[in-house]
This record gives structure tokens, sequence and C-alpha cells, in this order.
């Protein structure tokens, strides 16, 4: 499977996760999104980046707890709770975040 | 039918599990799937503890490099256990000596027991994996 990302074909999985993390660029987390029905605002994009952030730093996608403690420590409290983040990712924040943001399914997510 | 997001709070039992690691980080998959399975338990919020001697304690030393042996340094992630509320690392003292390395030389704070307290913190668990 692939997706077409500025006239360039890119690997996915068969649930949709890039195949390699390198090949991301802002625009294939827009265009995963439109798939979904959803465009990105702002909002989202701080999540994204904070994933990407996240990943540079650890080298792993953070678990939906883990993810939720986090952002409320980065972003602040309003920010750092689940139903923020289910509303700007209704598919599971940290699944569909982490697709849009190229890293791959967080581990220990069912 | 509770909202997604009213759903994060695990229900069922909580189970002290340690883990022990003794061997090098690369050379086999034990190191990183050891690792794989403490993110899951602590995911499930499971009460977790890890321990590092013999070889195991190159685990978290600092400084790996990996580029000539083309697999991943997956070092950093041992500093993302904080966040998964995982905050019981032991190393075996006399691992850690033997190799002529310190605490210093260590990505992650941990505590130094002997072998007769870490006898003593298996003997307080209900599940030990060895890796």
């Amino acid at each position: 499977m692939s997706i077409e990302v500025n006239g360039k074909s890119l690997e996915v999985d068969e649930e949709g996760y890039l195949a390699d993390l390198n090949q991301w660029e802002p625009e294939v987390a827009t265009i995963m999104a439109r798939e979904d029905g959803t465009e990105l605002t702002d909002a989202h994009w701080e999540v994204i980046n904070f994933l990407r952030e996240y990943y540079e730093e650890y080298q792993i996608a953070p678990a939906v707890r883990v993810l939720t403690k986090a952002i409320g420590k980065k972003l602040g409290k309003d920010k750092g709770n689940s139903k923020y983040l289910y509303e700007l990712f209704p598919y599971g924040p940290a699944k569909q975040a982490c697709k849009y943001a190229g890293l791959p399914k967080p581990t220990g997510c069912v | 039918m509770a909202e997604p997001w009213e759903d994060d709070e695990l229900e069922g039992p909580v189970r002290k599990f340690m883990y022990v690691n003794r061997r090098a980080p690369y050379g086999t998959i034990y190191a990183l799937e050891s690792l794989e399975v403490v993110l899951i338990a602590a995911a499930f919020e499971q009460d977790v503890t890890l321990v590092f001697m013999d070889d195991g304690v190159y685990q978290i030393k600092k400084d790996q490099n990996t580029d000539a042996i083309g697999v991943k340094n997956f070092s950093p992630t041992y500093r993302a256990l904080e966040g998964y509320d995982v905050e019981k690392l032991y190393v075996e003292k006399e691992s850690l000596a033997s190799r002529g390395l310190t605490t210093d030389d260590l990505i992650v704070p941990v505590q130094l027991v002997d072998k007769d307290q870490l006898a003593q913190l298996m003997e307080e668990q209900e599940v030990i994996l060895s890796f």
C-alpha cells in the first residue's frame, strides 16, 4: 500500500502507518487526515509536533496515558486530558495522531 | 455506554512484575523484547520493577552508538520509562563494578543493590521474567 504526497509515492503498512518515518513531511499528515475526513487545525498540529519531538527524544510512540500526561505538562492542563485529545483525534489520540505524525503504532496499543 | 475518553481507567488486578535483564543490548533480541513488554505492562498500569545485572547493565550505558552494526539504538527509550511511571530500576552492584562502570555511566537514575537485597526484592514479586 502507498499514499501519494507531492507527486511521490510513500509506502504505508496495512493500517496506514508510514513505512519509513524519514519520508515524513507535513503534507503527509494533511493528506492522511483528509482521507479520514478531517482538516487539520493548529490544535491538531500542536499534538502532531509534540509526538514528533517525543519520538525524536525517546525513539518510541507513547501510549495514550503517557501522551495525555505529557501533553498536560507541556501544553497545559486544559489540553492534557482524554476528552480534549479524543475530540481532536476521534479514532484514538495515540493511534491516529501517531499515524499523521509518521510514527509507528504505539507499543502496548490495543 | 462510556465515551472513549472515560474508558482510560483500566480495571483488573495490578500485579508486581519484575523484569530481570542479564544480556548485552545488541546481538540478541532479548533486551529490546524485554523493554517492549515492560512498556506494555506499564501501559496496563502494572507494578513494574526492572533489574539490570551481568551484561544487562550495558543496556543502560550512556553514549551507545549502533551505526556500525546497522540496528536501531533504542537506549533513549529507557529515559521514557519515568513518563510511564516505571521508576523502580535496580542495578546489581558487582555487575556494574566488575565492568568498570559507575552510576555516572548510566542514562537513567538507578538504585544499586547487592545480591542479598536483590534476593529480597525478588521475594516480594508476583511474577519474575528473566531476559
